[in-house]
């Protein structure tokens, strides 16, 4: 018997408190099998499909080693040549992400990832997407040089006219150093944590032809053919 | 000094610019965007490796 069929075969409980409910709403939508499947479909073998976690690992190197930066501080970056490494393999790190997470956003995108009740998918890639360009655009900020201030006092207006400058002022390090260490990862990680949970949810998305044939589909995936 | 390290020492020089007519893109910009497209199109057609055989 396989565990979603032992699971059918389970009294229902009944859930009266909030947090009884939270758990109810999980193991409906997000049971064990889906969180942390043994096998995926064959379709997934396909190196289209190997970009998002190639992001999501980029986004771990760039985690970390934005660690290391911020407890030694730009005295030690700025000078020492293990903190040059380290600077150096926080900004590879960020090109690694973006490049990863284009290429994943090109291979969905032409996939049309957001088919079979994904949509929220969809729009948190997207949402992860804007959230790392504001996170790299303070990184930017913060390299204490000609360039960072060439590129504060460029966007400064622009913000200003959007009329956030008052919240989001470019020009004052101490508080884009906040934002760059402390609110962007948090925003970054947790709309990238909702997405691949959501992937987890929902399974990876099936190419376009599969829907038709192939016999791994399951609920919203499958055409009525195939049911 | 190495002629790979005074290269990318070099990198911190504003850049080498290229143009056509009304369009400008910085060379570094226009690699990462050569490099994306030519990822998309090996993942596309390069074969997968087979995995481990299951029960």
């Amino acid at each position: 018997m396989s565990i979603r069929e032992e699971r059918k075969t389970e009294p229902v409980e009944e859930y009266y408190t909030w947090t009884g409910k939270a758990r109810g709403w999980l193991l409906k939508h997000l049971p064990a099998d889906k969180l942390l499947p043994q096998d995926q479909p064959s379709y997934v073998a396909s190196w289209i499909y190997v970009f998002g976690m190639g992001a999501i690992v980029s986004l771990v190197f760039i985690l970390v080693s934005g660690v290391v930066l911020s407890l030694n501080g730009p005295a030690w970056y700025h000078v020492s040549d293990f903190g040059h490494f380290v600077n150096s393999v926080h900004l590879w790190s960020v090109e690694l992400f973006f490049m990863t997470m284009v290429v994943h956003l090109w291979g969905k995108y032409w996939m049309a990832a957001w088919r079979g009740g994904r949509t929220l998918t969809w729009i948190t890639g997207m949402g992860a997407f804007l959230v790392s360009i504001v996170a790299a655009f303070t990184g930017y900020l913060l390299q204490t040089n000609f360039d960072s201030q060439w590129i504060a006092f460029e966007g400064k207006d622009a913000l200003n006219a959007s009329g956030i400058g008052a919240w989001f002022n470019v020009a004052n390090l101490g508080q884009i150093f906040g934002f760059h260490i402390v609110l962007l990862p948090l925003a970054v990680g947790a709309v990238v944590a909702l997405h691949v949970i959501l992937v987890r949810m929902h399974g990876v998305v099936p190419p376009i032809d599969a829907a038709e044939t192939d016999a791994q589909l399951s609920g919203p995936d499958r055409t009525e053919a195939t049911r | 000094m190495h002629p790979l390290i005074s290269y990318f020492a070099s990198l911190d020089s504003p850049g080498v610019y290229l143009g056509w007519g009304a369009f400008q893109i910085q060379l570094g910009n226009l690699i990462v965007i050569l490099v994306m497209i030519l990822l998309f199109v090996l993942a596309l057609f390069l074969p997968f490796p087979s995995g481990k055989k299951r029960p």
